[in-house]
């Protein structure tokens, strides 16, 4: 495989597709594919058989939308016409209006600002790419930076393309990528590894597994390009086993890639080889945290370790490791396909390029999206997103999960990138939002957040197994009306202990959730304190309950 | 030989080698930091956070075990913040089992208890759990009673590390965190064990225990480890 046999692929795939009148891609994302996508997919492709269309019309598997509260979703023409709500039933309608006007109901319009507003960079292509099909990606220019990168660039030059572009971890932490690949390439040259980390486990979050389903070829190559700019022969992909689809897809996309040499040994025939091996996560959310995500992938318990030493120096096997994000590597090859000058340009001075968000919870476009940093968060929720269903008022948006914290309404202005996220008192963390109305509880919400750190807590240190648990439990007497101010007064207490003592980030960031709900909303906490009411009326009072152990 | 470093703990100036942790160095010069998953002899893994310090240009707390000195450090061992979250994490570790020191056999002689002392504390401001866990008395010489476990992890590393029989080890996570032998069997019926009795001369409080001991009659004899640990050094020639 050269550079000139890519471009000979890319060429065969366009003059093939420029023969056909129609291309439709369907959504074959695990939300579309809940809503029976794949079964549309089939019908519209009998239907177009039966109509004797199929040479003239291809209907090809594709990937997210982004839409997923209109799913299932498809796309005609490289955007000439959105289907949204498709069911198979919906197979002669679609086909008969290929070249018209399809039904009202179906159809999507694409002027939405939740289409036009997006800038695509981790998720380039938009879902146009067969992702079980190494030559759909070809033809849409993957793989050119990878080869370009080893017949004609040093490590040293692909390093620096990304330190120049400056990316940071789409992890959550910000922490600058090109340092991290800089300090492994300059760690001793002993066997070297590189890992992704797929582990993504914020409820509400499904930015990684997107990408990991609909570009698992972009995944590879990131990974191949991190693997020779910092001399590692050898890596793995840690996806957490809940995510089925995208295994699948890596899987047979790693298969591919080694059938045409762009994986394994001498990559297209040049002295430089890396394989990679998929591990299974088994649903522990700590293993997002990199020496957990280690320990579990050298066949450990899944705990974390105190770092120093950093993975960098001292990772898997003890050996240096450079571990990344999907979202980050997947930012990797357009870097390296337009230029770090390209990737600068878009986003904030100190946060570059875009970030994948996935709205959830009140917001009436509930989906994936991928917009510039230095957007406002009200530009993503009320345009992106275009607002709260029935008319209820907006109450506070949660960015960065259980490590995060909820940003009420006069926050909403401020720009979206890891610093401004920080200073009101939450994380970019990996991307999920989840959006608030006025029917949610804060109380109940930082209790729930709390549950989930409390049975995520590995055990390991005392603050975090103990001190979770804990603050659970204070935030359930809260929520019950059973509590009085000293609970509040230890609860407080116990976050900011919580904070500065546990061993990793997980229970570092554990009392985010409270810490931030009591910033903006403490007459919440005190009107079920005080006055044993819940405002938002989701809290059932159990005053009556006998208090026995304290 | 590794360099020879000086900085300064609590104002002190101080010497150590740059192989040593702050705990190691801050010890030798008679200052104390209270710790209870750490012991001379056995890796070190800041589970307890007891030994959290203070350094000057680092924004967070560091572990005084895993942390190794550098070249002009400033150390504080003791202020009002870290005494405040040592005392927390004590009364964090006595809210989790069921710690009763007037029937313990430990009465007297676990370092819970000597911490909880030593850091004034004179009770306990949050619930108390009352977790309900089951003793294992199947062994014929020794008890375990993880009513008092603090799950410090020191038997399961000495037991792996020192005796190389890999006997204990820790199941489930987060708060239904327990201590096991073997896959979760009778420790009676373990396969592994030797019953060389190290994890309960090193437990800190009474959750290991020799059978037949009343209350606060089982002292512990740790000692043998630093011991057995100098040896094997000197065996494998470091």
């Amino acid at each position: 495989m050269h550079l000139e046999d890519l471009h000979a692929i890319a060429q065969q795939q366009q003059e093939a597709d420029s023969k056909l009148e129609h291309i439709l891609y369907v959504c074959t994302g695990t939300a579309c594919q809940s809503s029976r996508s794949e079964e549309v997919l089939k019908a519209i492709q009998a239907e177009l058989k039966a109509r004797g269309l199929e040479k003239k019309c291809a209907v090809r598997p594709g990937g997210c939308q982004g839409l997923c509260a209109r799913g299932p979703l498809a796309n005609l023409d490289r955007g000439k016409q959105l289907y949204q709500h498709l069911t198979p039933e919906d197979a002669p309608a679609v086909v008969e209006a290929l070249d018209g006007e399809p039904p009202a109901r179906l159809q999507l319009d694409k002027q939405l600002p939740f289409f036009t507003r997006q800038v695509r960079v981790a998720t380039q292509g938009g879902g146009l790419i067969d992702p079980n099909d190494l030559n759909s990606y070809i033809a849409a220019g993957g793989y050119t930076a990878l080869l370009d990168a080893l017949m004609h660039k040093t490590p040293a030059e692909v390093l620096q393309e990304v330190v120049k572009s400056g990316l940071r971890g789409r992890g959550g932490g910000g922490y600058p990528t090109g340092l991290k690949w800089s300090t492994v390439a300059k760690a001793a040259p002993t066997p070297k590894y590189v890992i992704v980390n797929g582990d993504e486990g914020d409820p509400g979050a499904f930015m990684d597994r997107a990408l990991m389903e609909d570009y698992p070829f972009r995944v590879l190559e990131g990974m191949t390009l991190a693997a020779y700019a910092v001399g590692a022969s050898y890596g793995y992909i840690y996806v957490r086993a809940e995510y089925p689809l995208a295994v699948k897809r890596l899987q047979n996309a790693i298969k591919q890639a080694q059938k045409q040499n762009l994986l394994g040994s001498n990559i297209a025939s040049t002295p430089f080889s890396f394989n990679v091996e998929i591990r299974l996560g088994a649903g522990a959310f700590v293993c997002g945290e990199e020496t957990a995500l280690i320990a579990s992938i050298e066949g450990g318990r899944g705990t974390p370790r105190p770092r120093p030493p950093y993975p960098a120096e001292s990772g898997l096997w003890g050996k240096p490791t450079l571990i990344n994000n999907v979202e980050t590597i997947a930012n990797v090859v357009p870097i390296l396909q337009h230029g770090s000058e390209w990737f600068a340009r878009i986003g904030t001075e100190k946060s570059k390029g875009t970030k994948v968000f996935a709205l959830s919870g009140r917001i009436n476009n509930t989906g994936l999206i991928e917009v510039p940093m230095g957007i406002t968060l009200r530009e993503i929720i009320f345009e992106i997103g275009g607002g709260i269903p029935e008319g209820k008022k907006f109450k506070a948006v949660q960015t960065g999960g259980p490590s995060g914290g909820c940003i009420p309404e006069q926050h909403l202005d401020m720009p979206v990138d890891y610093d401004s996220l920080a200073q009101v008192g939450s994380i970019m963390g990996s991307g999920g939002m989840i959006v608030m109305d006025e029917t949610s509880c804060m109380v109940d919400v930082a209790k729930y957040f709390m549950e989930f750190s409390m049975a995520e807590s590995c055990g390991k240190c005392v603050p975090c197994r103990v001190g979770t648990a804990q603050m659970y439990d204070l935030l359930l007497k809260i929520s019950e009306g059973r509590a009085t101010l000293n609970d509040l007064a230890l609860l407080e207490a116990l976050c900011d202990m919580v904070k500065h003592t546990s061993l990793c980030g997980l229970g570092q960031a554990a009392p985010n959730p409270v810490i931030s709900t009591l910033r903006y909303f403490r007459d919440e906490y005190l009107a079920h304190i005080l006055e044993k009411r819940c405002p938002a009326g989701v809290c059932q009072m159990k005053p009556e309950v006998m208090e026995v152990h304290s | 030989m590794s360099r020879v470093v000086t900085l300064k703990i609590n104002g002190q100036d101080v010497s150590g080698r740059e192989d040593e942790t702050v705990l190691q160095v801050a010890r030798e010069n008679g200052i104390e930091i209270p710790t209870l998953c750490h012991l001379e002899g056995l890796s070190n893994v800041g589970a307890c956070r007891l030994c959290l310090v203070e350094v000057k240009g680092v924004s967070r707390l560091l572990p005084a075990c895993v942390t190794r000195v550098s070249e002009g450090m400033e150390v504080t061992t003791h202020s009002e913040r870290l005494e405040r979250y040592r005392r927390m994490i004590v009364e964090l570790l006595f809210s989790e089992g069921n710690h009763v020191c007037s029937v313990c056999v430990s009465n007297g002689h676990c370092e819970l208890q000597d911490t909880a002392i030593q850091l004034r504390l004179d009770h306990i401001g949050m619930p108390y759990r009352f977790p309900v866990r089951q003793v294992d008395a199947s062994h014929s010489r020794y008890g375990l009673d993880p009513n008092r476990c603090i799950l410090c992890t020191r038997c399961v590393r000495v037991c792996d590390e020192i005796e190389g029989a890999h006997t204990w080890d820790i199941m489930g996570r987060g708060i239904n965190s327990q201590l096991i032998t073997d896959m979760h069997t009778p420790w009676g019926e373990s396969e592994t064990c030797t019953s060389c009795g190290k994890c309960v001369q090193i437990c800190p409080t009474g959750a290991l225990f020799i059978k037949g001991k009343s209350v606060a009659e089982m002292t512990k004899r740790p000692d043998f480890l630093p011991y057995l640990a100098m040896m094997r050094n000197r065996k494998n020639g470091s």
